[in-house]
């Protein structure tokens, strides 16, 4: 069995939380006590049946406000897949909480009112959604209940949608009407929408594709730990510790250092008491090397036949996510992957609005901004453009001084 | 192009071996807090999985409320000859000795809130910067909240509004000193994947898990194991039940359930058909809404 790990994004009443604890209520995932609580709550809907929403509010500030503060994780099974849903807030405020949730997920459900179409925020989450490169995108069409559950007004807003899906060079967009409300094709078909024949949403997240990075070719494994018992019996182990994050590695591969730059083969793939010829994108393992060389934490172990970018120099997005404003005169840490380094951000290119998508030239980068910049860093990065390699193309940033990180980096080049 | 997908229990291992070696290689001095509970043993094999044939970069901590089921005891003593790591006890008993805490009184008496004091002054006293624990995001609504790193302040306080982001596979362990960061390797992971995962590798549990014929008496309508420091009186009928438990806390606080489950093929089973969550049976969580939530503000695991 597999896991499929998504988001769902929307503002603030289209319905996040409903389609939720809908999803979850519908594939009997709410335990017997849990629904007891919900049900001794003093959170109703106007007909009195029970408000779904309050599954996923964990926190007492945000059951008090009724509203989503932070990103919540729930887990649910089929018989066809597990799931994890982050469920993001919709809030401006909180666009840093919906690029945590969305750096983790390989789908995003996109929320649209049927009553509204759609919105500005439906620009900002698409657009999240396609900097963080997330392969698939569903748009559920919800509150179709208040719309008499019309087709012509689902077909508008698909309209309007695909529209923004092109800008925004969205590719796998599929498009659902629902109610989460009343339980129209979430889990179950909808008898109000005959005219709709695609999946329901739970039945297309059991068999979307779930994809593998696109560049699985190029193997990667940043090291983590070096394994050196230092025994009698083990005097010369050594393992190189660390979780491929793309690609594959074989024994008798040759793979390159970086970014030191030297070259040697596997002589052996192992995990405790387990042997491998091949190991793949994601497992965690202990590599060895035929010939003893200076590999530490932060550096990385690549195929030499596909080498990443080694540069000081980057072009990158960035998203800010702190409340104090981005200061170019103060050097910040970098970590990408188990390296951290020192770092400055030399120049920034330009800002989007994210609402309307457009470019703005301004020097102030602040909570939530998020645009193109240079960055220069005190060691070189080995890294692949964010957009063909996630898992070595991002990176955060974290303000020395509070050790908070208040940045996130998709690395895109480097800069000549 | 090889496309190949892991099955989901070894995308959760691979994800929490890559969590403790992050522990390892970004933290001082780090610990793994250890219960004697499944989620604790199951950390215990994914740290030999993350280091062997290396010793563990980080002892092992009990924090031992005195109240425990002595059957976990016997299993954590074992368990430590076996892997040959170190094991650090932090007695709550000491602290009630020291003055810190104060034993409750009544009927329902417990030493679970007793043990964050203890956990704080051993975390204190050892300056660990990082604590390895087995919480999982499925147990509770509050915990659904947490990072996989959470960083505690120098009173041990969880502050939910500031807690960092967390992108991609990326974790930020930069604290200031006297702060530290609990850890949560299988955060993913759902009570059902540990138990799976238990039976896939075979890891033996402490036998208060499957069914045994027990003395138990009736408390606010949950089965608990008799036991001295439940501070029975005559209303306490004592009767002999089949049960099993499953969660292991302290003896107080842990109630049992009805169960003819003698083999790990019949906890999954019984899990699987149960419509009860697992904390159900946690007499602790159900003194308010919130009870978790404010219990880990206050710096318990």
């Amino acid at each position: 069995m597999e896991i499929l790990k998504f988001i769902t994004a929307g503002s603030v009443d289209d319905g996040k939380s409903t389609l939720i604890g809908r999803l979850l209520y519908d594939t009997d995932a709410i335990l017997a006590d849990q629904l007891e609580a919900l049900h001794r709550s003093n959170r109703k809907n106007d007909d009195g049946s029970i408000d779904l929403a309050i599954l996923t509010d964990g926190l007492k500030a945000e059951r008090e406000q009724g509203i989503t503060i932070d990103v919540a994780y729930k887990y649910f099974q089929t018989e066809k897949r597990k799931f994890i849903i982050a469920d993001a807030p919709g809030h401006i405020q909180y666009t840093r909480n919906m690029v945590t949730g969305a750096s983790n997920s390989n789908l995003a459900i996109i929320l649209i009112d049927a009553r509204k179409g759609v919105v500005e925020q439906t620009n900002r989450h698409s657009f999240l959604v396609s900097l963080l490169a997330l392969p698939q995108v569903v748009v559920c069409i919800n509150k179709m209940d208040m719309v008499d559950y019309d087709e012509a007004t689902f077909n508008q807003i698909v309209e309007q949608y695909r529209q923004l899906a092109t800008k925004l060079n969205l590719q796998n967009v599929t498009y659902i009407p629902v109610s989460a409300l009343k339980g129209d094709n979430i889990v179950h078909e909808s008898y109000n929408m005959t005219w709709y024949t695609g999946k329901s949403l739970l039945e297309h997240l059991e068999t979307v594709e779930i994809p593998v990075d696109d560049s699985s070719a190029h193997a990667r494994l940043p090291v983590q730990w070096v394994v050196r018992p230092q025994t009698e019996e083990l005097h010369d182990y050594r393992g190189y510790a660390g979780r491929i994050s793309s690609g594959s590695f074989k024994v008798n591969d040759k793979v390159t250092v970086l970014p030191s730059g030297f070259s040697s083969t596997i002589t052996k793939i192992e995990l405790l008491d387990r042997e491998f010829e091949e190991a793949f994108s994601g497992q965690s393992v202990t590599v060895h090397l035929q010939d003893d060389i200076d590999i530490s934490r932060g550096d990385i172990l690549v195929n030499s036949s596909a080498q990443p970018v080694v540069a000081q120099l980057i072009e990158a997005d960035l998203c800010w996510m702190d409340t104090r404003a981005l200061d170019t005169s103060l050097t910040y840490l970098i970590q990408h992957n188990s390296k951290v380094t020192r770092c400055r951000i030399q120049e920034v290119l330009y800002k989007f609005n994210i609402n309307t998508l457009d470019k703005v030239y301004e020097e102030e980068f602040k909570l939530n901004d998020i645009g193109r910049i240079i960055i220069k860093t005190a060691e070189p990065l080995a890294f692949d453009a964010y957009q063909n390699n996630k898992a070595n193309g991002g990176a955060i940033i974290i303000d020395s001084r509070t050790n908070v990180t208040v940045g996130a980096l998709m690395l895109r080049a480097a800069v000549e | 192009m090889s496309k190949h997908h892991l099955d989901y229990l070894d995308e959760l291992e691979a994800e929490a071996i890559h969590i403790l070696r992050e522990v390892a290689g970004q933290f001082e001095k780090p610990a793994l807090l250890f219960s004697g509970g499944k989620d604790s043993i199951t950390l215990v094999r994914l740290a030999e999985k993350a280091f062997r044939p290396g010793k563990f970069p980080f002892p092992l901590v009990h924090i031992d409320t005195g109240h425990n089921f002595p059957e976990t005891i016997q299993y954590r003593d074992e368990m430590i000859a076996r892997l040959g790591e170190k094991l650090i006890v932090g007695h709550v008993q000491d602290s009630i000795n020291q003055g810190k805490v104060v034993e409750q009184k009544g009927k329902n008496a417990s030493r679970n809130a007793l043990q964050t004091v203890t956990l704080l002054d051993t975390i204190a006293q050892h300056q660990f910067d990082a604590c390895i624990g087995g919480a999982r995001r499925d147990e509770e609504k509050a915990r659904a909240k947490e990072r996989i790193f959470s960083v505690r302040d120098e009173f041990g306080q969880w502050d939910p509004k500031r807690q960092r982001p967390e992108l991609w596979n990326i974790y930020n362990g930069k604290i200031h000193k006297g702060e530290n960061v609990r850890v949560f390797p299988i955060s993913n992971w759902t009570e059902l994947d540990v138990w799976n995962y238990i039976r896939r590798e075979n890891i033996a549990l402490p036998s208060i898990y499957f069914a045994h014929e027990r003395e138990c008496i009736t408390r606010n309508g949950q089965l608990m194991a008799a036991a001295e420091f439940l501070n029975m009186d005559e209303e306490d009928v004592i009767t002999r039940r089949n049960v099993r438990f499953r969660t292991v806390g302290d003896m107080t606080c842990t109630a049992a359930v009805e169960s003819e489950a003698y083999l790990i093929d019949d906890i999954i089973n019984e899990i699987s058909a149960s419509k009860i969550s697992e904390r159900g049976a946690r007499m602790d969580d159900k003194v308010s809404e919130a009870a978790m939530e404010e219990r880990k503000k206050g710096g318990y695991f």
